[in-house]
C-alpha cells in the first residue's frame, strides 16, 4: 500500500495528490509518469508525475476526475493509500537548449506539461506557457507556471479569464508577431494537440506531443498502448509518451482510444451508484 | 495387477489412462481447470505401463532430467509422497510443469513405449504426484542452510526468477525478488489462463518461497525504478539474475492492424487475467466484449490457443484460429489443439490474413485472406506455405487477436549498456553458468532464449543459482544434495 501524504483540489473536479513512493521519487526525470492502482480490484492508469520531492520520498499527481479510477481516486484523502503505484516509466523529455521554447496546455495538460516547463526553463530555454482551459474555474497551476516562465497567457474558451479564445489562436499571434520560435511543446485533449501540430506544421517548427492511449501494463509488455507515428506501430509507454507532432496519426489514436466506451460509462454509472448508497447509508 | 509380478507384456496390454475432464459444453461456459487430474487408481494404472527400461531414455527428454523411471516406479507402488520428493530433486515446480509441459516433444516423445503404442503420460503422471502431496497438505517448506551474509537480486518473478529464488535461498542466501507488475509468477498469473493452470497453485508455490524467507518486491521496474548498477553498487547485491522473460508483441505489419479492434494476445490475455476482466464491472478493466461476436486468432502458438479458448469462454459465436501453415506445423501442445477443436474452436488453416479492413471509426469488420498450399521445406525443414493465386476471401470479424510471438525487453540493454545482446536483443550468457558478460550478472528464461517453456527457464534458473553460489562462495559442495 502507499500513502498519500497530501490531496487537494486545484480546481473542480482537478485535484493535486502527493503519494509516499521513495524509489520515484529518486528517479522520475521530466515527461516520465506511473501507472496506478487504487485496489485491489483497480485498473492499472497512467498519471504524470508532475512534481517529486526526493527527500521526502514522495512524488506528486495532479488528476483530473474522468471516470471510475480517476474518481475513485479524487475521493482520497490526506492518511488512505492505494494498492499500487509503479514507475518511473516511459522515455523522459528530450530536453536541451533549443532557444526559445513554448510550453502548452490544456486542461489537465498543463499539469502534465508542467515538470517539462520546468526543465526546459533549467535548461536554459526563453520559456513562453500558453495554458488554456474552458473558464476561470477550471485553470490549474497559474502562479507555478508563472514562476517558470519567461512570458506567460492563459486563454479561456469563454473569455472569462485570460485571452479569449483558443490555445492555438494564442500560438499563431505570437508566430505572426514573427519572433523566432525553437520548439513547441503541447499537451491536452487528442483535438487541442492536432491543432496545435497544423499551427506550426507550415513554419516546420519543431513540435512535440505528449500522447494518452490507452494503457494497461505500461511496461512495454501487452502492446495495448500502441500508436501511429511516421506511419510506424510505436509503443507509447516505451518509445514514448512524447513524440514528434508532425508524425503522429491522431484520427487513429482518438478512434482506438474510444473502443471500452460502453464499459467505461457502465463501469463509472455503478461507481457513481455506489457512492449515492454509501452517502445515504 | 500388481508391481512386482506383472509382465512387460501385460504392461503393454495396459491401454493409456485417459486424463478425466470437464465436459467441453460445460467448460466453455467457466474459467475453471479442464482437466481434472488422475484418481489415485488411474495414476497406478498408468504407472504400470512403463516398463522401467535400464537405460530410460525418457530422462535425456526432459530439459531438466527427472528420475522419470524411479518416480513411476514409486506411483506404481503406491508411494506417491516418495515419487513427490523424488520428482523435486529435479524439478521444483511440478504440480505446473505437469500441467504445461509439451510433454509430447520432450519425455514422453522419447519414451520407447511410444513406438509401437502410446507413451507413458509421464506430464499426467508428474500432475498427480504434486497434485496429491499438495492436497494431502504433505508439501513440506525444505530447510534453509544458516545465512551466508550473500545478498542476491532476482530480477522478474516468472518461472525462471522464481526458480533460481527457490534455489539460491535454501543455500542460505538472502534474496530479493523485485517484480515490475503488481503480481508476481510472470506468464503463469498474466499469461497462461485459469482453465489450464490454477492460480491457487503458483500462489501456494509463491508462499513457499516467502516461508522460506524469498522477499518480494513488487512495482519495481529494474532499468526504470532502480538500475542493475545500483542494485550492486547502493544497496549491496553480491550478484544479480536477470529473469525478465519476452517483450513486446510482434505485429504481422499488414494494413489495418491499428484499427480498433485488433489486439495483441498478450493484451487480451492481460486483461482478463492479471486485471480480471472476465469479472468486469467488479474489476474496473474492461475486456472487448466478445459475446455472440465474431474473434479471429491469428498464430498456432500455445499463446494462441490459450487466447482463442478465452474468447469462446467470453461467449464468441465464432472463434477462428487462423495459420499460415497445417496443423502440423502447428507449435502449440497437443492436447490444447484438442481441447480447442473439442470447445467448438474452428480452424482455419493454410490462410493467409493480407490486411484488416475496418469502417469510418476506424472500427474493424473484417480480413482479407489468401488461401495457401504446402510448398517445399524451408530453413526449418517445414513446408513452406505459398499463396494459391484468386484465391482471395473477405472474413468478417469483430475482433482479431495477433500472436505470433514477442521481441525482447530492450530496457536492460538500454539502461546496462555492459550486458551483451544478441542482434535479437536477448542476452548472451555462458550456457554452463548463465553468465552475461557483465561480471555477477546472471540471467536466464526467455530474455536468453527468446520465447520458449516454462520448463527451459526453470532449467536456466538453477543453472544459475548453481553458478552463483558457487561463485559467491568459491564451493560446489551444498548444491547436488537436492
Ligand atoms: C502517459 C499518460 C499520462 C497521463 N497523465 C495524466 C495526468 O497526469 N493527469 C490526468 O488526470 N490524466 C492523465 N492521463 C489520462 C488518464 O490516464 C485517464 O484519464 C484515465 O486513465 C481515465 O481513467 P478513468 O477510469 O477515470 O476513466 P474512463 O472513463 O475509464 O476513461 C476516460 C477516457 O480515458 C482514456 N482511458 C481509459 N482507460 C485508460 C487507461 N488505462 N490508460 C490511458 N487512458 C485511458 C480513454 O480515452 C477513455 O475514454 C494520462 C494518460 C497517459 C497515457
Ligand atoms: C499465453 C502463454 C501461454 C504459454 N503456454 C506455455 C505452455 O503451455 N507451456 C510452456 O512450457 N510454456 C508456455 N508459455 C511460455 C512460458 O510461459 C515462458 O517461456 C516462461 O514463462 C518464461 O519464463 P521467464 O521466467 O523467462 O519469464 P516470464 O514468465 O515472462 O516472467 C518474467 C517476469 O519478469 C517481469 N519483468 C519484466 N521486466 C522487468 C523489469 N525490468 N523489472 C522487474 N521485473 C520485470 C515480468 O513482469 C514478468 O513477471 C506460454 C506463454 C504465454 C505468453
Ligand atoms: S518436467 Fe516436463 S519434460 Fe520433464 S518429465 Fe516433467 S513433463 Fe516431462
Ligand atoms: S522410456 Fe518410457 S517406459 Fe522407459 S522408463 Fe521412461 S517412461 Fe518408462
Ligand atoms: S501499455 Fe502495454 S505495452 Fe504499453
Ligand atoms: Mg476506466
Amino acid at each position: 500500500m502507499y500513502t498519500i501524504v497530501s490531496a487537494i483540489f486545484l480546481a473542480e473536479n482537478i485535484k493535486k495528490i502527493e503519494i509516499e513512493a521513495p524509489r520515484i521519487a529518486k528517479k522520475r526525470k521530466a515527461g516520465q509518469f506511473v501507472m496506478i492502482r487504487v485496489s485491489e480490484t483497480g485498473e492499472r492508469v497512467p498519471l504524470t508525475i508532475a512534481d517529486a520531492d526526493p527527500e521526502k520520498g514522495t512524488i506528486t499527481l495532479i488528476v483530473q476526475g474522468m471516470g471510475k479510477s480517476t474518481r475513485e481516486l479524487n475521493q482520497k484523502k490526506a492518511g488512505d493509500s492505494i494498492s499500487d503505484i509503479v514507475g518511473p516509466l516511459g522515455t523522459p523529455s528530450h530536453i536541451e537548449n533549443f532557444g526559445t521554447a513554448i510550453s502548452i496546455g490544456g486542461g489537465v495538460g498543463t499539469a502534465i506539461a508542467y515538470p517539462t516547463a520546468v526543465a526546459l526553463k533549467e535548461a536554459g530555454n526563453y520559456v513562453i506557457t500558453i495554458n488554456g482551459a474552458r473558464s476561470k474555474e477550471l485553470v490549474v497551476l497559474e502562479h507555478e507556471m508563472q514562476a517558470v516562465s519567461d512570458e506567460a497567457y492563459i486563454t479561456t474558451d469563454d473569455g472569462s479569464y485570460g485571452f479569449h479564445g483558443f490555445v492555438t489562436q494564442k500560438l499563431q499571434e505570437l508566430i505572426d508577431s514573427g519572433r523566432r520560435i525553437d520548439y513547441v511543446l503541447a499537451i491536452g485533449p487528442i483535438p487541442m494537440m492536432k491543432a496545435v501540430a497544423e499551427v506550426t506544421r507550415p513554419y516546420n517548427i519543431k513540435t512535440v506531443v505528449s500522447l494518452n492511449p490507452i494503457m494497461i501494463d505500461g511496461t512495454g509488455m501487452c502492446g495495448g498502448c500502441r500508436v501511429t507515428v511516421d506511419n510506424q506501430i510505436k509503443f507509447a509507454c516505451v518509445d514514448g509518451p512524447e513524440f514528434d507532432a508532425h508524425l503522429v496519426d491522431f484520427k487513429n489514436l482518438s478512434d482506438r482510444n474510444r473502443v471500452y466506451l460502453p464499459e467505461e460509462k457502465k463501469s463509472e454509472e455503478a461507481f457513481t451508484h455506489k457512492c449515492r448508497i454509501e452517502k445515504q447509508g | 495387477m500388481n508391481e512386482k509380478t506383472i509382465s512387460n507384456k501385460e504392461r503393454l496390454a495396459i491401454p493409456r489412462q485417459k486424463m478425466p475432464a470437464q465436459d467441453p459444453n460445460e467448460r466453455v461456459t467457466n474459467f475453471r481447470e479442464v482437466n481434472l487430474g488422475y484418481t489415485p487408481e488411474l495414476a497406478r494404472m498408468e504407472a504400470l505401463r512403463c516398463i522401467q527400461c535400464k537405460d530410460p531414455v525418457c530422462i535425456a527428454g526432459c530439459p531438466v532430467n527427472i528420475k522419470i523411471d524411479q518416480f513411476i516406479k514409486m506411483v506404481a507402488d503406491g508411494d506417491f509422497l516418495g515419487a513427490a520428493k523424488k520428482i523435486k530433486e529435479d524439478n521444483v515446480l511440478p504440480a505446473i510443469c505437469g500441467r504445461v509441459c509439451p510433454q509430447e516433444d520432450q519425455c514422453e516423445k522419447v519414451c520407447v513405449i511410444g513406438k509401437k503404442h502410446e507413451p507413458v503420460a509421464i506430464g499426467h503422471l508428474e500432475r498427480f504426484v504434486a497434485d496429491y502431496e499438495r492436497q494431502t497438505g504433505h508439501v513440506e517448506i525444505p530447510e534453509v542452510k544458516p545465512p551466508t551474509g550473500k545478498k542476491i537480486a532476482i530480477i522478474g518473478s516468472g518461472p525462471a526468477g522464481l526458480s533460481c529464488a527457490n534455489d539460491l535461498v535454501r543455500l542460505g542466501h538472502e534474496i530479493v525478488v523485485f517484480e515490475a507488475l503488481h503480481e508476481l509468477g510472470g506468464v503463469l498469473m498474466y499469461g497462461i489462463p485459469e482453465f489450464r493452470l490454477p492460480k491457487e497453485i503458483v500462489r501456494q508455490e509463491l508462499d513457499g518461497l516467502k516461508q522460506m524467507g524469498v522477499s518480494f518486491q513488487t512495482n519495481v521496474v529494474v532499468g526504470r525504478s532502480v538500475t542493475i548498477d545500483e542494485l550492486i553498487e547502493e544497496e549491496g547485491f553480491n550478484a544479480v539474475f536477470i529473469g525478465v522473460g519476452a517483450g513486446l508483441p510482434w505485429f504481422m505489419g499488414i494494413p489495418g492492424e491499428n484499427l480498433a479492434g485488433v489486439l495483441s494476445a498478450n493484451e487480451f490475455l492481460t486483461r482478463v487475467n492479471l486485471m480480471k476482466a472476465y469479472d468486469f464491472p467488479e474489476s474496473d478493466t474492461p475486456v472487448f466484449q466478445c459475446k455472440n461476436r465474431n474473434i479471429a486468432v491469428f498464430g498456432g502458438g500455445n499463446t494462441a490457443m490459450d487466447a482463442v479458448r478465452t474468447a469462446k469462454r467470453l461467449g464468441a459465436e465464432h472463434a477462428y484460429i487462423i495459420y499460415r501453415r497445417s496443423e502440423a506445423e502447428m507449435p502449440a501442445r497437443h492436447e490444447e489443439i484438442h481441447h480447442a477443436k473439442e470447445e467448438g474452436v474452428e480452424f482455419l488453416l493454410l490462410m493467409n490474413p493480407i490486411a484488416f479492413i475496418g469502417n469510418d471509426q476506424q472500427q474493424l469488420t473484417g480480413v482479407r485472406c489468401l488461401r495457401m498450399e504446402l510448398g517445399e521445406p524451408d530453413d526449418s525443414g517445414r513446408r513452406r506455405p505459398v499463396p494459391i493465386e484468386g484465391s482471395e476471401f473477405l472474413l468478417p470479424l469483430d475482433m482479431a487477436v495477433i500472436s505470433i510471438g514477442n521481441g525482447s525487453n530492450p530496457l536492460i540493454k538500454q539502461t546496462t549498456p555492459d550486458i551483451e545482446v544478441s542482434k535479437r536483443d536477448t542476452v548472451v550468457v555462458d550456457i554452463n553458468t548463465m553468465a552475461t558478460s557483465k561480471n555477477m550478472v546472471y540471467a536466464g528464461g526467455d530474455i536468453v532464449t527468446g520465447g520458449a517453456t516454462v520448463i527451459l527457464a526453470m532449467g536456466a534458473g538453477r543453472t544459475a543459482a548453481k553458478a552463483i553460489h558457487e561463485k559467491l562462495m568459491g564451493e560446489s559442495h551444498g548444491f547436488d544434495e537436492w
